[in-house]
């Protein structure tokens, strides 16, 4: 099967890197009918894994519930967090489960209608993944009479973005595909009522929609075995930085940051940023703490950072990476990064006062407060966290002299 | 630029819009191949899918304006974007990209006089687990040093 050459490595895990044939998803979900994949998915306590976190099979209900003649089912892929990768190697390599995870959510909805929104940056891949929908379509997974069944006709289709990390935020994602520029909408209200043109629209996560048939076929009860009680099942994890084996993992949730070091075979790490950008850096000292949604929160990315990594120059980058990125729309985030990047150079020219650098910390609560969107809202979470748990080298107050690196 | 060139612009827009459809959420489909075949979608451009699809031209600068991969000012033929975020950065990315603006005589947001490469940054590209990375029009590549840098760059037509 074609599938076979596509797929270039060997990988396993406990869930979405497991066995899975073909089409068995989507068959099994048929046979259930929209009740049953709404339990399964309910009992295997399934979130988000686009960051956010939010339980699926509530997204799912909400929108079913959703009176309209019109839904649609959204594939986020846009995947731009720095440190993020997962979503290309499922769509490389597992585009069956992705696209399953659609037609599975179409069914259950009501919708007729899958997009994916592929990066730009990735459209390398969509040629591979245009092919697979025309398989999918030859083998009668896709189009009119999914599997001979009369009441379920479901297509996809691909658009691309044009290199604007905002994106993919849900509501920029949904202007985007309409023709405006990707700037965030307030919400309420959410997606799931009013989304794209107006009509209710679910928007996964590519690895969240990965999870669902693995999840149909296999039952909630088995999903939930991986993971902890408040993150159940397995996360890819993107890992990068300084280690001798990068690469994507599947780990259950509940895994500590040591353990993953040791995966990963990290020497000398000083520190791991959990969350991309968006998230927070830790300390040697916190490497007990567990990946999950009750501890350490993430989409999958993790950088690590040996002991020759100057912390402020990483910190600078992420806040350049934000600056460009704010899409402007709102004050706290547009002016507040410009702010933070100001400190970050006045810090590097040693022309501060604490009370200045107090000052911007305080800033930078604000900006997570009343920031329209979660951009906004999380880039000072590394900002606050590595002058924190940096300081000494940053502010050189162990006598080693902050330009160490 | 000449009339029989607009002439063919024009023609061209015209199919697009025909392929997309004139619904709005076509916009960003028609200008991006507009983007993709001619590396710029220029005033004349938008102001002709401003009239084809009936909206204002100003909407349509909005959106050029707004994506870093659309511009409103001609490029070189081939666009290299090197990845600038820290992963990469970590793997050595400067060196890639001293070597690569001395080889071409050029900086980063500049383009070769031949119009044969325009040089820019781009933000995290999916790759950091194969740093340094960079894209060449849409296709990858990884885990470059500044020699494989500049082979892959002297390969471009
Ligand atoms: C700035 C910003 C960028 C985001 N980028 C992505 C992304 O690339 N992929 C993604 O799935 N979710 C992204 N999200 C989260 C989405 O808004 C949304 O919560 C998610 O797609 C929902 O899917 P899930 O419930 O399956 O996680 C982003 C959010 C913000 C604020
Ligand atoms: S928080 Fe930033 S990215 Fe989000 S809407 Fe405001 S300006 Fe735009
Ligand atoms: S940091 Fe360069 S590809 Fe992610």
């Amino acid at each position: 099967m074609e599938l076979e050459k596509i797929k270039k490595k060997m990988r396993s895990g406990p869930v979405l890197f497991s066995e899975y044939k073909l089409g068995e998803g989507v068959k099994k979900a048929l046979q259930l009918g929209r009740e049953n994949i709404l339990f399964e998915l309910k009992d295997s306590g399934l979130k988000g894994r686009g960051g956010a976190g939010f339980p699926t099979a509530t997204k799912w209900m909400l929108s079913g519930a959703s009176l309209s003649d019109k839904k649609f089912i959204v594939c986020n892929a846009d995947e731009g967090e720095p440190g993020t990768f997962k979503d290309r190697v499922l769509l490389l390599e597992y585009p069956e489960l992705v696209f399953e995870g659609m037609i599975i959510g179409g069914y259950t909805i009501g919708a007729k209608e899958g997009i994916l929104y592929l990066r730009g940056e990735y459209e390398y891949i969509l040629k591979s993944l245009e092919d697979f929908l025309e398989m999918l379509r030859k083998d009668k997974l896709l189009g009119n009479n999914i599997l001979g069944n009369e009441n379920f006709s479901f297509n996809i289709t691909i658009r691309l973005g044009s290199g604007a990390y905002v994106c993919g935020e849900e509501t920029a994602l949904i202007e985007s595909l309409e023709g405006y520029r990707g700037e965030p909408r307030n919400r309420p209200p959410y997606p799931v009522n009013t989304g794209y043109l107006g009509h209710p629209t679910v928007v996964n996560n590519v690895e969240t929609l990965a999870s669902v048939p693995h999840i149909i076929l296999k039952g909630g009860e088995w999903f939930k075995k991986h993971g902890t009680d408040k993150s159940t099942g397995s996360k890819l994890f993107s890992v990068s930085g300084d280690c001798d084996k990068p690469g994507v993992y599947e780990l259950p949730w509940g895994t500590s940051i040591a353990e993953l070091l040791k995966v990963v075979e990290a020497k000398n790490t000083k520190a791991v940023q959990v969350g991309g950008a968006s998230g927070i850096c830790l300390p040697k000292s916190q490497f007990n703490r567990v990946l999950g949604y009750e501890d350490a929160a993430t989409g999958g990315s993790i950088i690590v950072f040996n002991e020759s990594r100057n912390m402020l120059k990483v910190l600078k980058n992420f806040m350049e990476f934000f600056v460009e990125e704010s899409c402007g729309q709102c004050t706290p985030c547009r002016i507040g990064n410009i702010k933070l990047l100001e400190a970050i150079e006045k810090i590097e020219n040693n022309d501060f006062t604490f009370s200045y650098i107090n000052n911007l910390k305080e800033l930078g609560r604000t900006m997570q407060l009343a920031s329209k969107c979660g951009l906004g809202q999380s880039s000072p979470n590394s900002f606050i966290s590595i002058l924190e748990n940096f300081k000494d080298e940053i502010f050189g107050l162990n006598g080693k002299g902050k330009n160490n690196g | 630029m000449l009339v029989l060139e607009k002439n063919a612009l024009s023609e061209e827009i015209e199919s697009l819009v025909n392929q997309f459809g004139k619904e709005r959420s076509a916009l960003l489909q028609i200008l991006q191949a507009i983007q993709r075949k001619h590396k710029h979608i220029s005033d004349f451009a938008q102001q002709e899918v401003a009239r084809m699809m009936e909206i204002h031209p100003v909407e349509v600068n909005s959106v050029v304006s707004f994506y870093s991969f659309l511009c409103t000012q001609p490029k070189g033929r081939n666009i290299v974007r090197l990845c600038q975020t820290i992963s990469c950065d970590m793997a050595g990315k400067e060196k890639v990209e001293e070597t690569v603006q001395r080889e071409l005589g050029i900086k980063f947001g500049q383009t070769t006089k031949d119009k044969r490469i325009t040089l820019e940054f781009t933000n995290c590209l999916g790759m950091c687990d194969q740093g340094p990375a960079m894209l060449v029009n849409e296709k990858v590549y990884t885990k470059l040093d500044p020699e494989t840098a500049i082979n892959i760059l002297n390969e471009i037509k």
